[in-house]
């Protein structure tokens, strides 16, 4: 009897874990619709088939590298050419998940391998931003399903974009285009009105990549890498010890 | 379809290293340190310049975007709000 308790209990954490993932991956299925369906759009003009449009999707799951990668096709690159320009823009992945990694160490590698490869720019901030879910009971099913939701949510819209064509008018989807940046913004604010100095780092961060992407036209994805790494490693200097 | 596997293959292998490094690996103090400040300053890097080229013709309408999102932010609205609201604005600016 109190063993089934204990597991009724256990059941019911999960299934909370898993309402907030859900609700924490909301926004980031807000961002990622708009944006997915006008990939899904532009590669099927493009001349690229709905299979592999939605197979790229489902298998890069990045939506600039995406993007890049249509855009290439279209001008008619070489293969290599696009393979090696997608390694560098997601690089930076490398960098978010050695961070993400390394912030869930309580968790199993069957939870933190699936995780990783869930990793992008905006899953990995929602789930680094949330790590006082994450490292509650079942924290790995809050992760799995805010990268699970994000993940559909990336799949179907680049596969209705390519089934339907521009269902959102223009106007809209580019409005929509703020909504990733607003989403980055509403998590980064409530940190530094707890911890100033965070604040301080991110904005160093935008000061560097501004000089490497705009002044020194560095790649994109080197420009995002570098500064992110310099930005932080600077912090370490101003913020002293793990208080968080 | 060559090309997408390449492309998932370089994707998918630098997210999946560090997992196994943090598996073998204990790091030092200074570098945990380093580790826990990356996502601010990746949320620094993601947000500016990028923010700009929301409408690429008019840079300055992605800007006011984003000081109404830090103004909703900073009185605490929901996360959703601040998104749509965003975009409401940027909606009402293209329009101008």
């Amino acid at each position: 009897m109190e063993t089934r308790i204990i597991l009724n209990n256990q059941q019911s954490v999960k299934i909370k874990m898993v309402k907030k993932g859900f609700i924490a991956a909301l926004p980031i299925i807000l961002g990622y619709l708009p944006i997915a369906i006008t990939y899904g759009v532009l590669a099927s003009q493009s001349g690229i088939s709905l299979f592999e449009l939605t197979a790229m999707s489902i298998l890069v799951y990045a939506g600039a590298a995406q993007f890049m990668g249509v855009n290439m096709i279209t001008v008619g690159a070489g293969s290599i050419e696009i393979i090696v320009a997608t390694f560098v823009l997601n690089f930076r992945h490398f960098v978010m998940s050695l961070s993400f990694a390394n912030r869930t160490r309580p968790l199993e590698k069957k939870w933190k391998i699936p995780l990783s490869l869930g990793l992008t720019d905006e899953s990995f901030s929602v789930a680094s931003l949330n790590t006082k879910e994450g490292n509650q009971e079942a924290g790995g099913y809050f992760y799995g399903t805010l990268m699970v939701t994000a993940y559909a949510s990336w799949i179907v819209g680049s596969f209705l974009g390519g089934v339907l064509g521009d269902v959102i008018p223009e106007t809209l989807s580019r409005s929509m285009g703020i909504a990733l940046y607003a989403m980055f913004i509403a998590l980064l604010i409530p940190s530094v009105k707890k911890e100033i100095r965070f604040g301080y780092i991110a904005i160093v961060a935008m000061v560097l990549n501004y000089v490497f992407s705009y002044q020194w036209a560095l790649a994109q994805g080197w420009s995002i890498v570098c500064s992110t790494l310099l930005a932080s490693f600077i912090g370490t200097f101003m913020i002293k010890g793990r208080s968080f | 379809m060559v090309i997408v596997i390449g492309m998932a293959f370089v994707t998918m292998v630098p997210r999946l290293i560090p997992v196994f490094i943090v598996d073998k690996i204990q790091f030092p103090n200074w570098l945990n340190g380093w580790l826990d400040v990356i996502p601010y300053a990746a949320l620094g890097a993601l947000i500016f310049p990028g923010v700009l080229t929301v409408i690429p013709e008019k840079p300055w309408i992605g800007f006011i975007g984003s000081l109404f999102a830090v103004l909703f932010a900073v009185f605490r609205a929901n996360i959703i709000f601040i998104v749509l609201g965003a975009s409401i604005a940027v909606f009402l600016l293209t329009l101008y």
